[in-house]
């Protein structure tokens, strides 16, 4: 339903122009979801920007974005917010801050309502109540003249999916959901979007940097390192075998249960390339213990490792070989 | 929002008491005898204690402040020497036409400014923010008084649009008496019209990188409802906390250009009471401009509130 191809983000620059995003490349049938995963500035957000169509300032997207036989790369600024909050919405990191201050939470939820479906607002008042007593708000008929100020950080995240929700999009796209969230209410926030998933058939993407969440809440999974994917597949595979160094060295990072005190977290040594540089090598190649000769010579290709599970590195075998 | 405006409402009267000290007791360390400064080193001696007998320097001070705040409840200002009549009328008739001055300067300074200034920050960083960012800086530059002159030789030397100056009062009828303020109230808002245009735009400008105008935009508005719809309102704030500072120094600002256009107004009457050293002229009148000047900052905090529902529910 949702076709991504060779989407390139970049920025206009005055001499030349920056790659911020290269060549992603993806499809999500409806009803499923997908994770990205990377650290920050790997380009994971600015993706997500550019399937909303709101990369700002003098940042272009490229490529192809394919809804549902639409593509989104394609249209006017005026058809593309047609598009936005109606068959794509998204949901941000910060909740505190993502709802406006001086508007009731009602109003707020109803909005996308009047705009796209063409409701009256009282109409829309009474879908935003249906619509908040899904996503968990209680005694929602009252919160509806409450300001996001007088909620928890939780209960505004729901809201902010109450709003992405009300006009039933095919896809929803969720940017580091629960990131600012305490643990607790992160789980019931993850909860919420996987009801959401399987009740609703829409499409879900996330886009974080906790491997805990993605492995938990995704069927697939694209691993992004400084603009590029490296990985791509079927997550419970990426999981069990990674096949491109970097994921398997993000997936040592994580600390575990049981752990010992005197055992240290193990961390990649280096830092990710910076944005627009030039590649003429693998990206990953200054960081990977892996590396020989081949690896500065050219970016490699993708490898093949299994049904849709592909790996943007010649030692590819090797690197699933020893995680075993 | 009851114990907010009672808690607003009482800080208003605390800063008028303590203003009225102040003023009471500035007047007071004054070297010398009142009634001998406003008269002069040769006055008579049976003028002298004549007038020192009317203004009560002979009583206690204690008694003298309240009998002073006493007739201001009651609306008794006591009468000015120079002007041989009571000041509350006096006072009356000048703000008749400074008050209408001022608001009439404000009102064509928050009509040019903000959407100049809205219209600056949707074009940001284009040819069109920098020109009026530009134009902005000049108007902040230009002194108004000699905007005021240049304003009367185009529009009533050349043109005969309106009267170079004087005013004609309320009396003359409504609409020769606004002419009669238009070049003044223009010669006033330039600059204010310039500054409410930078504050206005910066305004907007720091709503916009806010994320719930990337919450608007995701909901599909595009960018001129959420302009109106979202940013507009946030950005109110420090437009009206300007609109408060600029009305203040608008009543101050008539001193100036009431002299340019021979407008008997509240600021000409401020500048001659004070060469004339007409005391209770200068204390009732200081005591109006301080009150004037704390009513509108308690207009304002009302707006906040009216404006903006997080200050409303500090503190419950």
């Amino acid at each position: 339903m949702l076709q991504v191809k060779n989407l390139n983000v970049t920025l206009a620059g005055a001499t030349r122009d920056i790659s911020i995003v290269k060549d992603v490349s993806f499809e999500l049938d409806a009803g499923r979801s997908l994770g990205v995963v990377g650290e920050s500035g790997s380009g994971k957000s600015m993706t997500a920007l550019a399937l909303m169509g709101l990369l700002p300032g003098a940042i272009r997207a490229s490529g192809s974005i394919n809804l549902a036989g639409q593509e989104l790369l394609a249209l006017s600024e005026q058809e593309m917010c047609s598009v936005r909050g109606n068959k794509v919405a998204m949901i941000f990191q910060e909740p505190m801050t993502s709802l406006n201050p001086v508007q009731t939470i009602g109003r707020q939820v109803a909005e996308p309502l009047i705009l796209h479906k063409g409701m009256t607002r009282a109409a829309a008042r009474q879908e935003a109540i249906r619509l908040l007593d899904r996503v968990g708000i209680p005694d929602a008929a009252r919160r509806l003249d409450v300001y996001p100020h007088q909620l928890s950080g939780g209960q505004r995240q729901r809201v902010m999916i109450a709003i992405a929700l009300s006009c039933s999009p095919k896809v929803l796209v969720a940017d580091e959901p629960t990131t600012a969230l305490d643990v607790t209410v992160q789980r019931q926030i993850l909860d919420l979007l996987r009801e959401l998933v399987s009740e609703t058939r829409m499409a879900l993407i996330i886009i974080s940097h906790d491997l805990g969440v993605i492995g938990e809440m995704v069927d697939e999974m694209l691993v992004m390192y400084g603009g590029n994917v490296v990985e791509r597949g079927q997550a419970d595979k990426v999981f069990a075998q990674p096949a491109h160094p970097y994921t398997s060295r993000l997936l040592e990072a994580i600390p575990r249960f049981g752990m010992s005190r005197s055992e240290r977290l193990k961390t990649i040594p280096g830092t990710m390339p910076e944005i627009g540089s030039e590649m003429k090598s693998c990206i990953f190649a200054g960081r990977c213990d892996l590396v020989c000769a081949d690896c500065l010579q050219a970016p490699p290709p993708f490898v093949s490792v299994d049904d849709a599970h592909v790996a943007a590195c010649i030692k590819a075998g090797r690197v699933m070989e020893t995680v075993q | 929002m009851i114990a907010f405006l009672l808690r607003r409402i009482a800080t208003f009267l605390a800063t008028l008491a303590i203003a009225s000290v102040v003023i009471f007791a500035a007047l007071e360390l004054l070297p010398g005898d009142p009634a001998q400064i406003m008269l002069g080193i040769d006055a008579p001696p049976d003028a002298l204690e004549a007038l020192q007998k009317k203004l009560g320097v002979d009583r206690p001070v204690v008694e003298r402040y309240f009998t002073w705040i006493g007739g201001l409840v009651v609306g008794d200002m006591g009468e000015s020497f120079t002007y041989v009549m009571p000041v509350s009328d006096l006072i009356m008739t000048r703000l008749g036409v400074t008050l209408p001055l001022a608001l009439l300067a404000a009102l064509i300074s928050v009509v040019i400014g903000v959407p100049v200034g809205l219209y600056a920050a949707a074009n940001h960083k284009t040819p069109r923010d920098y020109g009026v960012m530009i134009f902005g800086q000049l108007g902040i530059a230009i002194p108004n008084f000699w905007f005021a002159i240049l304003l009367v030789l185009v529009f009533s030397i050349y043109l005969g649009w309106f009267p170079a100056g004087g005013f004609p009062g309320w009396d003359a009828g409504f609409w020769p008496a606004i002419k009669a303020l238009i070049l003044p109230a223009f010669s006033l808002a330039i600059v204010e019209a310039a500054i409410f245009a930078r504050i206005s735009r910066s305004a907007v400008l720091d709503v916009l990188r806010e994320d719930f105008v990337r919450t608007a935009r995701a909901k599909g508005l595009s960018r001129k409802s959420t302009l109106v719809k979202h940013v507009l309102r946030n950005a109110m704030i420090p437009i009206i906390t300007i609109c408060g500072l600029e009305l203040s120094s608008l009543l101050v600002g008539t001193i100036v250009i009431e002299q340019v256009f021979n407008i008997p107004g509240l600021g000409r009457l401020v500048f001659q009471s004070l060469t004339q050293l007409d005391l209770m002229v200068v204390k009732n009148l200081i005591m109006l401009l301080v009150a004037l000047v704390v009513f509108i900052n308690l207009v304002v905090d009302l707006l906040y509130a009216v404006i903006d529902p997080r200050l409303k529910h500090q503190g419950h």
